[in-house]
C-alpha cells in the first residue's frame, strides 16, 4: 500500500464497519421475525383440531388439511426409504472403496452438479421417468397395465401416473445429492486410526465399514438425513409439475393413489384472491413450520447428544 | 471417549466400536473364498448405487434434449426465432411467438433484485459472524439462520404476496398486485441464509495465523477482515454467490405466486414479469394438450434453465478448484 492512513481514520472505518455488520445482521433477523409474526398473526385463529383433521372443501371455513398432511407423510416415507440407502451406499463407495480415479472424480463432480439442479427440472424428470415411464406402457392412462385390486394396498399400475409413488421417487431425486454429501462429510470426519485398527485385526474392508466406520458416523448421517427429509417435506415445485392435482378429497390408500401434499395445498390457497383462503394458508404454514422445527430439533438433539468426539 | 478411557479393560478399550456392536459375529471364521465373494457382491452393489447418480444426470439431459428436439420439429418454431425473437406468447393471440428472451429477462430481473438484497447483507453478516461476533452471539444467530434456510419456498411466496406486495403498494401506486420487486425481495430473503452460511464457512477456514499476523502489524479488525480474511476466502465466497444466484434463477414457487404471468422484457421492478420457471408451472398446471407445441415449449425452457444453472455450478466449482488459497 502506497499511503498509510492515519490511525484515527482507520479506527473510524472499523467502527463504521461494525455498525454495518450489526445493521446487516439485524436486517436478516428482523426479516425472520416479521415473517414469523405476520404468519402467526394471520393464521393463529384458524388453528384448531377441526382444521388439522378436516377433509378438503371448496369453502375456506370448512377446509381441513388431513388429506395433504397424510399425503406428505406417504411421499416423504417413500422418499426416505429409497434415498437413504441409495445415498448412504453411494457415499460409502466413494469414501471407503473407490480408488482416486477419473471415474470417481466424474461421479463426485456430477453429485455436486446434481445438488445445483433446480427442483422443477427434477419434476420434469419424474414426470417422464416415473409418471409416464417414457411412454413404454402407452401414453394413455386409461390403458395402463394393472396388477391386483384397485382397493388393495398392493395394487400396482404401470406407468405410475401422478401417484404417491411417483411423487416419492421424484423427491428422492431431489434429496439424493443432499444425503450423499452429508454422509460423505460425516465419513470423512472419522479418524483414520479407527480403520487402521480394524484392518490390523484382520478385518476386511466391508467388515471395517459395517462394524467400525458406519456406526461411528451414524449421528452425522442421521443429522444429514433429517435435514434432507425436511427439504423433501417442504418441496413443492417438482410435485406441481408431476401431478397438477391440487384438490384431492381422499387420503392415499396405496402406492398408486392420487395425492396432495401440504406445501402444494398452501400454494393452492395462497394463490386465490379471497382473504379467507390466505388466512387458512397461514394456518397451514404454521403446521408446516411446526413440523420443520420438530425435524430441526431432532437433528440438533442428535448432533449434541449422540456425537462423541473421536479425536 | 473419556468415559471409555476410564475403564481400559472393558469390552471396547480403544473406543473402536462406539456403537457397541457384537463383533464376535464378524470374527466367525469363514473361508477366505466365501469372504471374498461376499465382499465383491457388496462392493459391486455400492458401486451400482454410485452409478445411479450418473444415470440421473444422463436421463435429465436425454429427456430434455429429446423433447426440446421435438419442440423444434413443429412447423412454426425455429431455432432462429427461439434465440432471435423478443416476443413470447405461445398461448394467446392468433400468431404464436417463441422467443426465449422475455422469460430470460424476467428471470434476470428477479435474480438481480434478489442478489442486490442478499449478497451484500449476507456477506457482511457472514463477516460479522466469523470475525466480530462473540461465541454466544454466534450460538443464537446460527440456529436462526438455519431456520430461515429451512423455510419452504412456498412460504416465502405467501410472504411476498400477503406482506411485501401490500407494503410496496402503500409506498407507490405503481406496483400492481403482481410485480417483480416483491418476488425478487422474497427470493433474496430465501437465498440470504445460503450466502451467509457458505461465506461464513469460507471465512472461518482461513487460518488463524493470517489474522494474528495482520493484527500484529497494527491492523484494526476492519483491516484484518476486509483486507486479509475476505481476499483469502474469496474463492469460497464467489462460489457461495454463484450457488445462491443459481438457486434464485431456479426458484419456482415464489415467482409463481408473486411475480405474475406477463412475459415481457423490462427493467421496471414494479412491472409484472414471467420467469422461465413460472412459465413451466403455468404449462404443467394448465390444460395444454401434452402433444401440442405450447406443452413442448416448456421442455425447451427447462433445457435453457438447466444449461444456465449447470453452467453456474460448473463455474463455481472451477473457481473453487483454481483459485483456492492453500495455507497449510
Amino acid at each position: 500500500m502506497a499511503t498509510v492512513r492515519s490511525t484515527a481514520s482507520r479506527v473510524l472505518a472499523n467502527r463504521a464497519f461494525l455498525l454495518a455488520c450489526l445493521l446487516a445482521t439485524s436486517i436478516a433477523m428482523a426479516v425472520l421475525a416479521v415473517l414469523l409474526v405476520s404468519i402467526i398473526w394471520q393464521g393463529w385463529d384458524g388453528l384448531s383440531w377441526k382444521f388439522i383433521s378436516g377433509l378438503a372443501s371448496r369453502k375456506a371455513k370448512d377446509a381441513g388439511i388431513m388429506v395433504p398432511l397424510l399425503g406428505s407423510i406417504w411421499v416423504c416415507a417413500i422418499c426416505a426409504l429409497i434415498a437413504l440407502p441409495l445415498g448412504v451406499g453411494t457415499a460409502i463407495y466413494l469414501e471407503e472403496f473407490a480408488k482416486r480415479s477419473r471415474f470417481t472424480r466424474i461421479v463426485q463432480t456430477n453429485i455436486l452438479n446434481l445438488a445445483g439442479v433446480p427442483s422443477i427440472v427434477y419434476g420434469i424428470l419424474g414426470l417422464t421417468a416415473f409418471a409416464r415411464m417414457f411412454g413404454a406402457f402407452g401414453t394413455n392412462m386409461d390403458d395402463a397395465t394393472t396388477f391386483g385390486n384397485e382397493e388393495s394396498l398392493f395394487f400396482l399400475r404401470f406407468p405410475f401416473g401422478s401417484s404417491v409413488i411417483a411423487g416419492g421417487l421424484t423427491l428422492m431425486l431431489v434429496v439424493l445429492p443432499v444425503v450423499i454429501i452429508a454422509t460423505q462429510e460425516s465419513l470423512r470426519a472419522i479418524p483414520r486410526g479407527l480403520r487402521d485398527g480394524s484392518y490390523a485385526l484382520g478385518a476386511t474392508r466391508w467388515q471395517t465399514v459395517w462394524g467400525i466406520t458406519l456406526p461411528a458416523a451414524i449421528p452425522g448421517i442421521m443429522t444429514g438425513a433429517i435435514l434432507a427429509m425436511s427439504r423433501a417435506i417442504g418441496e413443492s415445485a417438482p410435485l406441481l409439475v408431476l401431478g397438477g392435482a391440487l384438490l384431492v378429497y381422499n387420503a392415499p390408500e396405496n402406492l398408486m393413489s392420487d395425492f396432495a401434499v401440504l406445501p402444494l395445498q398452501i400454494y393452492n390457497w395462497a394463490g386465490r384472491p379471497q382473504e379467507e383462503f390466505h388466512r387458512i394458508a397461514a394456518s397451514a404454514i404454521i403446521i408446516q413450520l411446526g413440523v420443520l422445527l420438530l425435524f430441526n430439533g431432532v437433528a440438533v438433539f442428535i448432533r449434541q447428544k449422540l456425537q462423541k468426539p473421536l479425536q | 471417549m473419556s468415559s471409555l478411557a476410564s475403564k481400559p479393560l472393558g469390552p471396547d478399550p480403544l473406543g473402536a466400536n462406539p456403537a457397541g456392536r457384537d463383533l464376535s459375529a464378524l470374527g466367525r471364521p469363514k473361508s477366505a473364498a466365501a469372504r471374498r465373494i461376499r465382499e465383491r457382491i457388496i462392493v459391486g452393489s455400492l458401486a451400482l448405487a454410485a452409478c445411479f447418480s450418473i444415470l440421473v444426470t444422463t436421463t435429465i439431459i436425454v429427456v430434455l434434449a429429446r423433447e426440446t428436439w421435438g419442440f423444434f420439429q413443429f412447423p412454426d418454431v425455429t431455432l432462429a426465432e427461439f434465440f432471435g425473437s423478443i416476443e413470447w406468447n405461445p398461448l394467446l393471440g392468433a400468431e404464436k411467438h417463441f422467443g426465449i428472451w422475455p422469460l430470460v429477462s424476467g428471470t434476470l430481473l428477479i435474480t438481480v433484485i434478489a442478489a442486490s438484497f442478499a449478497l451484500p447483507i449476507g456477506l457482511i453478516a457472514a463477516v460479522y459472524l466469523s470475525e466480530y461476533a462473540s461465541p454466544r452471539t454466534r450460538a443464537t444467530l446460527k440456529p436462526a439462520l438455519e431456520i430461515l434456510a429451512g423455510v419452504p419456498t412456498v412460504v416465502y411466496g405467501f410472504f411476498a404476496l400477503t406482506l411485501i406486495t401490500p407494503i410496496l403498494q402503500k409506498i407507490s401506486p405503481a406496483f400492481g398486485s403482481y410485480n417483480a420487486m416483491s418476488a425478487g425481495l422474497a427470493t433474496g430473503v430465501m437465498i440470504l441464509p445460503i450466502v451467509c452460511s457458505l461465506s461464513e464457512d469460507a471465512l472461518r477456514s482461513v487460518p488463524r495465523g493470517l489474522r494474528d499476523g495482520a493484527l500484529a502489524l497494527g491492523g484494526t479488525k476492519f483491516d484484518v477482515s476486509v483486507k486479509v480474511v475476505v481476499p483469502a476466502a474469496l474463492s469460497g465466497i464467489v462460489a457461495a454467490f454463484l450457488l445462491a444466484i443459481s438457486r434464485a434463477i431456479g426458484e419456482t414457487m415464489i415467482v409463481a405466486l408473486a411475480a405474475g404471468g406477463v412475459a415481457q422484457i423490462t427493467a421496471n421492478p414494479a412491472a409484472e414479469v414471467q420467469t422461465m420457471t413460472a412459465y413451466m408451472v403455468q404449462i404443467f398446471l394448465g390444460d395444454a394438450p401434452a402433444t401440442g407445441v405450447e406443452y413442448k415449449s416448456s421442455y425447451a425452457v427447462a433445457a435453457t434453465l438447466f444449461v444456465i444453472t449447470f453452467g453456474l455450478t460448473m463455474l463455481g466449482q472451477y473457481i473453487l478448484r483454481r483459485f483456492r488459497e492453500e495455507y497449510d
